[in-house]
């Protein structure tokens, strides 16, 4: 921690979060806002002075409130930067005529109450995402009592309470009465692997930490009695299942089953009520102390900065991985990458390791001093746009800018321009040219296609990432479907344009398939939202037209789906042989008078 | 620092004809043992344009992509079609390979005839034969109004933002100083260390975490 203050290369702003960005890879306008501290980072050599003078008293949130500390303080004597800060909210000497105890204990002068908050500019080519945990916070779990009874701790609160630097001094004693307990209850996934409550997903990290933590215990306090109430124990990691050993072996009972309910006995002992699954009996055991083993959530600022970067959630609440198998650490927003617990639950190990890569992640787009872009973007022709705004509604990636009050032309941002197409088939006015995904390269193909014998055929779109790599892996799998689809790849399903389908029909074909990623893995973000808003709007209008619409069909079919592609050409071969002749020529006769 | 806007000039109609190569590819029999590659290779050599029209053992081979290459020169070709197996797998290779004698790499288009094709319609050799041909007559139709794309450069700031400042951002952070990268690190709480700073002893070495 100390190299980091210390490292020349190293600017580190505290007190600070980032406000806004602006920009894109190679190219981020950064707004940092910093609190003011009241105290001169340089200047202070932590020699605790003026927390000795200070008059407020206040419970130290550092050590969750079990200890306390002044108005001006160190939150822990190792912290980076060491100086001391003023909570502005309790301290009493914003009026220097009211207190300044402080300001005058200090011999070096470092306090000002004058410091204010400051705004700073940086800019940066790449940002590193790594805002880690929050841990979950037990009151709503009524059953086990947290709020109620000052015995039941979180763990937390429990690892503050051994810590040899914590509050008291790494003895452990009970909240009520000071005395070192006899007997402690460990409480596994609160938070975590439940419906109803906190996460649905496993924290990763409490088994491990409570296993942890009896043997630190066990070390202390051998005759401690310890039980840990479990659904299963996780102790998957490198040289984890040994301290799981041991600690059975000191004697540590583990007991299948989470109590139903806590109640607080004479002298404020606790009795836990649990069903164990192991032998489906109810069973009772008096404890002295209960730890809550609290799981992860997502930091709080998480979705703020999902906004401001254009990134992605997963369903959990953490961030979303552009590949969870193949890209672990990089956002599918270009030049943004994730480290840590931001990413989702992890220990320590796993932090660093993907904190490391992260970093070579990054030096592998930033060492030449200069990044190509993908030629495979949207251009905007002036003379057709009329500054509707549409495009830059759609584009996932804030790639466009166009002033809709001042009547200015939409433009690109090529940098940003992941190369969906979406605002190409959006755009009304035909405004917009997706390169190397033309409307007429595309539609030369169907024509093409249509030509001759277009009743046989059947016309499916499919995107690069996921529907076409679906066909190939059918392919790959030797799976044998009609041989009447010819596809047409577009990188994203969005490309696929309102008039490419009506074009399609008119020339005659039977049906038409338009397929892409499932909703939530679109390799552009969401642009297939786009897709499927269109194909609906397109299927209002089949119906008006009395066209049957079951013979546009939307499939979203996953690179890894085979069978599913498969099932689908098989699908669409029987919607096809359903399409009469007449029903055909009947289309193209109202489509070309329309 | 402004990224330099990249403006690309529009199609203009092309004045002169082009001139396309095209290349029937049997992966051994991969894909000739359902598609008649000849018969394939036949036909694309009536479709409008086409200047070449072949069949080859094995398009991505060292061989096969010297033939494509000679060809290329001693045709004059400006457009190829390579019909062969899935994009996914072989666009960088014929990209790099046309562009390897001059010819810009967005001018080559692929038609999958062995994952969409040959390997799907096993028991359907006409059928194939003629979905096969479908194919190939559109890639040509698209490759004949394909336009040649350049790759932009645009600079890159050498510094990087990491937000968050427990154990992640800090390896992250001192992982590129130590390489030589500015780092901004921003912390929202007045000190570093995150959630690992209020850990004693940590599993699995059940040492000190700071
Ligand atoms: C009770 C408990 C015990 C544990 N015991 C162990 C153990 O023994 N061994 C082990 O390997 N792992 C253990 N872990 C897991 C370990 O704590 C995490 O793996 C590790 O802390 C993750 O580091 P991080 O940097 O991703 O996140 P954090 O440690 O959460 O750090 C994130 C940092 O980012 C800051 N931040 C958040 N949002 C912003 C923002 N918007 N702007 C600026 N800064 C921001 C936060 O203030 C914080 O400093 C334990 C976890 C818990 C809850
Ligand atoms: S690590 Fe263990 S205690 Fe934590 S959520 Fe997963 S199973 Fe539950
Ligand atoms: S949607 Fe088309 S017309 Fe509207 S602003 Fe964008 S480019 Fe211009
Ligand atoms: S092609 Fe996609 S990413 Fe590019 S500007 Fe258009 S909508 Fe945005
Ligand atoms: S180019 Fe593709 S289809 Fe042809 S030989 Fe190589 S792998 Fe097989």
């Amino acid at each position: 921690m100390t190299d980091v203050g210390r490292h020349p290369r190293i600017k580190l702003y505290t007190m600070s979060e980032v406000v806004d960005v602006k920009g894109y890879v190679g190219n981020f306008d950064v707004r940092i806002l910093k609190k003011a501290r009241y105290v001169d980072e340089k200047e202070c050599t932590a020699c605790g002075e003026c927390a000795n003078a200070c008059p407020v008293i206040r419970p130290d949130e550092f050590n969750l409130g079990l200890s306390s500390r002044r108005a001006i303080y160190s939150p822990f004597p190792q912290a980076v930067p060491s100086a001391y800060v003023i909570n502005v909210n309790e301290c009493l000497g914003h009026n220097p005529v009211v207190c300044a105890k402080c300001k005058d204990a200090c011999d070096k002068e470092c306090i000002d109450f004058h410091m204010s908050d400051e705004e700073i500019l940086e800019n940066v080519g790449t940002i590193v995402v790594a805002t880690g945990l929050e841990v979950y916070d037990p009151t709503e779990m009524d059953e086990y009592a947290y709020s109620r009874f000052e015995n039941v701790l979180t763990s937390v609160e429990f690892e503050r309470l051994i810590n040899a630097g914590g509050p008291t001094k790494g003895e452990l004693v009970r909240p009520t009465d000071r005395k070192t307990p006899e007997s402690v209850g460990f409480v596994q996934c609160v938070g975590s692997r439940s419906v109803r409550k906190g996460g649905s997903y496993c924290s990763n990290t409490c088994c491990m930490n409570t296993i942890k933590s009896t043997l630190m215990l066990k070390e202390h306090y051998p005759d401690m009695e310890i039980k840990v109430f479990y659904i299963d124990i996780r102790a998957f990691g490198k040289g984890f299942e040994e301290l799981y050993t041991r600690s059975r072996r000191l004697g540590v009972k583990y007991i299948r089953g989470l109590p139903g309910t806590v109640q607080e006995k004479s002298e404020k002992g606790l009795r836990v009520a649990i069903e164990n699954t192991s032998t489906s009996k109810l069973e009772m055991h008096d404890l002295d102390m209960l730890v809550l083993a609290v799981g992860m959530k997502p930091a709080s600022s998480t979705q703020k900065l999902q906004e401001m970067l254009g990134l992605q959630l997963t369903p959990d609440g953490f961030f979303l991985e552009a590949h969870p198998k193949l890209q672990p650490v990089d956002a599918a927003t270009r030049g943004v990458f994730y480290a840590g617990c931001a990413e989702g639950p992890k220990d320590i190990k796993e932090s660093v390791t993907q904190a490391s890569a992260a970093a070579a992640r990054v030096i592998r787009i930033m060492h030449k001093g200069e990044i190509t872009t993908e030629p495979i973007t949207s251009m905007v022709i002036e003379e057709k746009c009329k500054s509707c705004g549409i495009c830059a509604g759609v584009c996932p990636y804030n790639a466009i800018t166009v002033d809709v009050k001042r009547k200015i032309p939409a433009s690109v941002n090529t940098a940003a321009c992941a190369g969906c197409g979406t605002c190409a088939a959006e755009c009304k006015f035909d405004a917009i040219v997706m390169n190397h995904f033309t409307d007429e390269q595309i539609m030369n193909q169907s024509h093409a296609l249509l030509e001759t014998e277009p009743q046989e055929k059947i016309l499916v779109f499919a995107c690069n990432w996921c529907s076409y790599a679906g066909a190939d892996y059918a392919g790959v799998s030797r799976l044998q479907y009609p041989p009447n689809a010819r596809l047409i790849r577009t990188m994203c399903s969005g490309r696929v344009d309102e008039k490419f389908i009506w074009d399609g029909f008119r020339m005659g074909a039977p049906v038409i398939l338009v397929s892409g990623c499932h909703i939530g893995d679109c390799h552009y973000i969401d642009a297939n939202h786009w897709t499927e808003k269109r194909v609906k709007k397109v299927h209002k209008k089949m119906i008006k037209l009395g066209i049957r619409p079951e013979r546009l069909q939307l499939e979203w079919i996953s690179a890894a789906e085979g069978v599913r592609f498969a099932e689908v050409m098989t699908r669409m071969e029987s919607l096809r042989k359903d399409v009469t002749p007449d029903e055909i020529d009947e289309t193209v006769r109202v489509l070309t008078a329309d | 620092m402004e990224a330099k806007m990249v403006v690309r000039k529009r199609h203009e109609p092309e004045k002169e004809a082009v001139r396309i190569g095209v290349y029937v590819c049997h992966c051994g029999l991969n894909i000739a043992k359902t598609v008649d590659c000849e018969k394939v290779a036949a036909f694309a050599e009536g479709l409008e344009d086409v200047t070449v029209s072949k069949d080859i053992g094995y398009a991505c081979s060292e061989p096969g992509q010297q033939q494509i290459k000679d060809d290329i020169l001693e045709h004059n070709l400006d457009r190829v079609v390579v019909a062969s197996c899935s994009p996914r797998l072989h666009e960088p290779t014929f990209r790099q390979m046309v562009q390897s004698v001059g010819l810009n790499p967005y001018l080559m288009e692929m038609a999958n005839l062995r994952e969409q094709c040959s390997w799907v319609h096993m028991q359907e050799p006409e059928a194939a034969t003629r979905k096969a041909c479908d194919l190939v007559k559109m890639s040509v139709s698209r490759v004949r109004l394909l336009e040649p794309l350049k790759e932009d450069t645009i600079p890159m700031t050498q510094r990087t933002l990491v937000i968050g400042g427990g154990i992640a951002g800090i390896q992250a952070a001192l992982d590129l100083a130590d390489n030589g990268y500015d780092v901004v690190l921003v912390e929202k709480s007045p000190t570093i260390g995150g959630m690992m700073a209020q850990l004693d002893k940590t599993f699995p070495t059940m040492d000190c975490s700071i």
